[in-house]
């Protein structure tokens, strides 16, 4: 692999290693790296490549021996002959897009201006955080109560203000995704926010009073010295929303009652429990269209992060 | 970006002594700023104070008003109904055995290994890196099916699992998350760690401090803040999943708080403000966590070693 | 790798003191966890208790918990037998129950009858129990031992109780309005029209989330009157073609009759439209006896009553009723096979019918012995119109691979139903993923 690569020319520049590692050192690093390493191999990456596998096979998960081969069938199928899969992949998009559009800028900006000494800041922090603290099961709730189409908080207000017909926010295939998004923003602002929070209190004032000093206004601070500085924070940032926005899942699966995907908001996540879980299982078909998704986010990260690692190392 | 970055940090060096923290604030920008910030966080509590305020009404009353409605008592029953009806402290307890060892876990190992890719220039590590944080790509629902198989293959004794298997024991459940959230925290903590100037870990070199050493004295402390973020959303996470225990654990009496939830739920008929008194009742521990843990991410590192 | 310190160095003397109490603090809660449940574990162990049988129960609600308890509590005093519930909500139990049943599973566990039921009897993962029905057999009707068996003639199914879906109606507004009773297709879709010129929602509706199921009943039935029971079974096992002319004429008539549901439907719980029924809101509802559980003031319980579902076809009549039933199977390799055999047959008696139907009145029995005297009014029409029945099936989900009804009939429908124009669109895009759910 190429990271490899990357690393080699980076030591030598800047300064000789002091000291070798003793076989203390030794030990300890190799039982604090292994052990969380072999979990890792056992538990993730082994069932994961079992699943590539499975992604061949036609199976229903009971008995072993009624695995059946089937090569690249299940790929074929999802591409050509699986009405949802396209729906899915073009709401999976949307949501990608929304989400870094949307709640994650916000998220930072927020975290910027609660990065001072103003008071009530735990209280605006913790009023923004809440959404991430509470349950899904909470959270779902929260959105079946506003978007109640006969008794919901959101129609009780239009109808308030005038609208005649009551509008059907989760039913509507046209309208649910992006009810959902609304709910994921309210949530992921949070989520952003923290943990850029946490990035910013590693930060040096003393940058931001020299900015000052020189003459730059609160946004040229944060596009100019901040935010370039933050530069390992913004590499998570982004991670963790096209992480999020591949892997959507739990939101939408609480808000469509829990029971798989629902025409409007068909996401990969949902296709894949569709087929794993439950009664009638579809383990080769599923894990086919694990495997898709797994190699799109494979794809995104891993390019990201090289591309990263590389110019940094340059 | 790059090229930005070298210049500021040398003049961060010859700033360390001073102890300023934040800049003064200035006055005559802040009442805009509390109206845009007082605004946003009122935004975002009304979906909450709603649920509250549906869950201190009995059913009879918004069955027949509507939830758009005036209410025509206020009461806590839902709340010590819920309690009672769904056997939640059993299952409280439940998840304090999952979530506590896996958080720990998680930190600790993730954090270890952070800690291994960050400091040491050793060839694979951003081989590792990714071998680690890719881990946490992977949709669990892509686990679920042969993990089960290997569980249903992993004797433990009998003092450990009643099941004498790895499936559905608490051990199992514990496994997984340390293993699937470690990618994650990973990624996060060497990131942290990067900022980190290795002069310090060097000059502990130079001291003659063992590595142990160096990562529980002088590593760990400095993460302080990504640890306090990190730790609240991973007990978030582990305690609300319910996914792994789906198919991991078949014992009702072992299942996390999240089943108790499901036991709310009827199978024809549900009582929705019953169970907004539940879910918020659910939603205590979670909240306890984040305020424990608030103060070292709102202190922050800089500010804290600075007062010291 | 970029090493540029951006941050002062911490003093070292602000760190040390609290980061060791932290370290080892927090370790002491963890080892504290981790010993928990070494505590609590011991004892237990699957070695076979042949005193003890253990049952499996998806009845977390408050009632059929109780009622469970009831049962089982009496066996064990009859018996000698302890019994060990293993409860797990209904919704979990029925997304686990595959991985459920191949882990180690309880002896004994409740399930549905239908193709559900077949399904596991068909992969090996329940035990064949004729020598139970040896025992219980007389206390049930032909239709209910046909039900309980699986594809290769073995009962693997005790019946416990079942419940008609059919359409329900507040007295009062059809006494008030001068509403009768509709019997055919045509006398059906005339009230549902006057109803619409009355103000009401002729036909409560809601599916809102995880209740797409609900509109089944609808589905089933117009099935079932327009084109037979034998058809309406060959296409929930998919054994004809989705895109049959059959099918396109049962989802004409459902577009007829969609055209009365309530609005904002797609959006809506069942219980919301079930309880516009209650409030007089909506005229009528197609659903299941359950219905009765929603209903929080006791006077209006006598004011609900039910219809069967009308006439479209006359050779086929009202002939079939849909009445689901719940009973217990027996696992694969249940630990205490004696035990587990005497509790299903116990399970399968007229005793436990009663006492489980003294704890939970929203049902009616299966078994024939069982005590009919305190049924309420409701009740007794039910098992009136079981009984009458020429077929009984047990609902979509139930007689048809339970994946390919939520993962490809219920979105197509519930999509549908949205706009529902295009008929053969929908149907062809059902059919193109039969084959992946009925292979063999």
């Amino acid at each position: 692999m190429s990271p490899v690569r990357t690393v080699r020319p980076a030591p030598p520049s800047k300064r000789a290693r002091p000291r070798r590692l003793g076989p203390g050192d030794r030990v300890f690093l190799t039982v604090i790296v292994g052990i969380p390493l072999l979990a890792l191999l056992v538990f993730v990456w082994l069932p994961a490549l079992a699943s590539v596998g499975l992604s061949f096979t036609n199976w229903d998960g009971i008995a072993l021996s009624d695995i059946r081969w089937t090569g690249l069938d299940n790929y074929r199928e999802i591409f050509t002959n699986y009405p949802p899969f396209w729906p899915a992949v073009q709401h999976n998009v949307v949501w990608l897009l929304f989400t870094a559009l949307l709640p994650t800028p916000f998220g930072i900006f927020l975290a910027y201006q609660l990065d001072r000494k103003i008071r009530f800041t735990r209280i605006y922090q913790t009023a923004i955080f809440l959404p991430m603290v509470l349950s899904l099961a909470v959270v779902g709730f929260i959105w079946e109560i506003i978007y109640n189409p006969d008794n919901g908080l959101l129609n009780g207000i239009l109808s308030g203000a005038g609208s005649g017909q009551p509008i059907d926010w989760l039913g509507d295939p046209d309208l649910n995704l992006w009810a959902v998004l609304v709910a994921s923003a309210w949530r992921h602002t949070g989520y952003i926010m923290i943990l850029y929070l946490a990035g910013l209190k590693g930060f040096d004032p003393a940058l931001k009073e020299a900015a000052a000093l020189d003459g730059a206004n609160g946004r040229q601070t944060f596009l100019r010295v901040v935010f370039p500085a933050l530069k390992p924070v913004n590499i998570i940032i982004l991670v963790v929303t096209v992480m999020e926005s591949l892997r959507a899942f739990d939101i939408v699966y609480v808000l469509g009652g829990g029971t798989g995907s629902k025409p409007g908001m068909e996401l990969l996540s949902l296709l894949i429990t569709d087929n794993i879980i439950g009664e009638s299982s579809h383990i080769g078909y599923g894990s086919a269209l694990a495997v898709v998704l797994l190699v799109v986010s494979l794809l995104a990260i891993c390019a990201f992060l090289v591309q990263t690692f590389r110019k940094e190392d340059k | 970006m790059t090229a930005t970055v070298t210049p500021p940090a040398a003049g961060s060096r010859t700033r360390r002594a001073t102890p300023t923290g934040d800049g003064p604030p200035r006055p005559g920008r802040q009442t805009g700023r509390h109206l845009l910030l007082g605004g946003i966080a009122l935004l975002w509590l009304v979906p909450l104070l709603w649920a509250v305020y549906t869950s201190l009404r009995p059913y009879e009353d918004t069955a027949k008003h509507g939830y758009l409605s005036w209410p025509h008592g206020i009461s806590l029953e839902n709340f010590s109904n819920a309690w009672s009806q769904s056997g939640m402290p059993h299952f409280f307890w439940n998840s304090v055995l999952i979530t506590i060892p896996a958080v720990l876990g998680t930190l600790l190992f993730s954090a270890a290994v952070a800690f291994f890719v960050s400091r040491f220039d050793f060839r694979w590590n951003i081989a590792l890196l990714m071998f680690f944080t890719a881990g946490n790509l992977l949709p669990a629902q892509v686990l679920i099916t042969p993990l089960y198989r290997l569980y249903l293959q992993v004797p433990l004794p009998g003092w450990m699992s009643d099941s004498f298997l790895l499936y559905d024991s608490v051990w199992g459940i514990i496994a997984i998350h340390i293993a699937y959230q470690c990618g994650f925290c990973t990624f996060v903590l060497s990131n942290y760690m990067r900022t980190i100037p290795k002069e310090i870990t060097e000059a502990s070199l130079v001291d003659g401090a063992p590595v142990w050493r160096q990562f529980f004295q002088i590593v760990l402390p400095l993460c302080r803040p990504a640890f306090a973020a990190l730790a609240t959303l991973e007990s978030i996470w582990i305690y609300n999943d319910f996914f792994w225990s789906l198919a991991l654990i078949d014992t009702g009496d072992k299942r996390p708080i999240t089943s108790a939830l499901a036991n709310l739920q009827g199978q024809y008929f549900t009582n929705p403000n019953l169970i907004a008194a539940g879910a918020l009742l659910t939603a205590i521990p979670t909240l306890l966590v984040y305020f424990a843990l608030q103060r070292q991410f709102i202190s922050g590192l800089t500010i804290g070693s600075g007062k010291g | 790798m970029t090493q540029q310190s951006r941050r002062p160095f911490p003093t070292r003397e602000a760190r040390e003191p609290s980061r060791r109490t932290v370290v080892r603090g927090s370790l002491g809660v963890g080892a504290a966890a981790l010993g928990a449940p070494l505590l609590s574990a011991c004892g237990g162990g699957p070695a076979a208790d042949p005193k003890t049988v253990t049952f499996g129960s998806n009845g977390a609600d408050a009632t059929p918990e109780k009622a469970y308890a009831a049962v089982t509590g009496a066996f064990t005093e009859d018996s000698g037998l302890k019994v060990k519930t293993n409860t797990v909500d209904h919704d979990t139990f029925q997304k686990s129950i595959s991985t459920y049943l191949q882990g180690t599973p309880d002896d004994v566990f409740t399930w549905f009858a239908g193709y559900r039921m077949q399904y596991f009897a068909k992969k090996k993962l329940a035990h064949p129990i004729d020598d139970v029905w040896e025992k219980i057999g007389s206390g049930f009707s032909d239709a209910a031992k046909q039900l309980s068996k699986g594809e290769d003639g073995k009962y693997y199914f005790v019946p416990l109780y079942n419940y008609p879906w059919a359409v329900f109606y507040r007295k009062s507004v059809f006494k008030q309005r001068g509403y009768e009773v509709p019997r055919t297709w045509s006398e059906f879709t005339a009230l549902a029209k006057k109803m619409k010129k009355d103000g009401l929602s002729p036909i409560a509706s809601g599916y809102g989330g995880g209740d797409s199921w609900s509109i089944l009943g609808a589905f089933d039935y117009l099935n079932l009157r327009a084109n037979g029971y034998d058809f309406h079974m060959d296409l929930m096992r998919g054994e004809v073609a989705w895109t049959d002319r059959r099918t396109t004429k049962t989802l004409d008539l459902w577009r007829e009759l969609s055209g009365f549901y309530q609005q904002g439907a797609g959006g809506r719980s069942w219980q919301d439209a079930a309880q516009s029924l209650l409030d007089k809101e909506s005229g009528m509802a197609v659903i299941g006896l359950f219905l009765g559980q929603q209903i929080t003031d006791e006077k209006l319980r006598a004011d609900i009553d039910f219809f069967p579902f009308p006439e479209v076809d006359p050779t086929h009549g009202q002939e079939a009723v849909e009445a689901p039933t719940d009973g217990f199977m027996l696992s694969r390799k249940p630990k205490n096979l004696k035990g587990a055999t005497k509790l299903l047959a116990y399970l399968g008696g007229a005793e436990a019918e009663n006492l489980y139907m003294g704890v939970d009145p929203s049902n009616v029995a299966v078994n024939s012995r069982a005590d009919t005297g305190k049924y309420n009014a409701l009740q007794k029409k039910s098992a009136d119109l079981i009984a009458s029945a020429k077929h009984i099936t047990q609902f979509g989900d139930r007689d048809s691979d339970p994946g390919f009804i939520s993962t490809v009939v219920l979105p197509g429908f519930t999509q549908w139903l949205g706009h529902p124009d295009d008929g053969a669109a929908l149907l062809k895009k059902i059919e193109s993923q039969r084959s992946r759910f009925f292979t063999a």
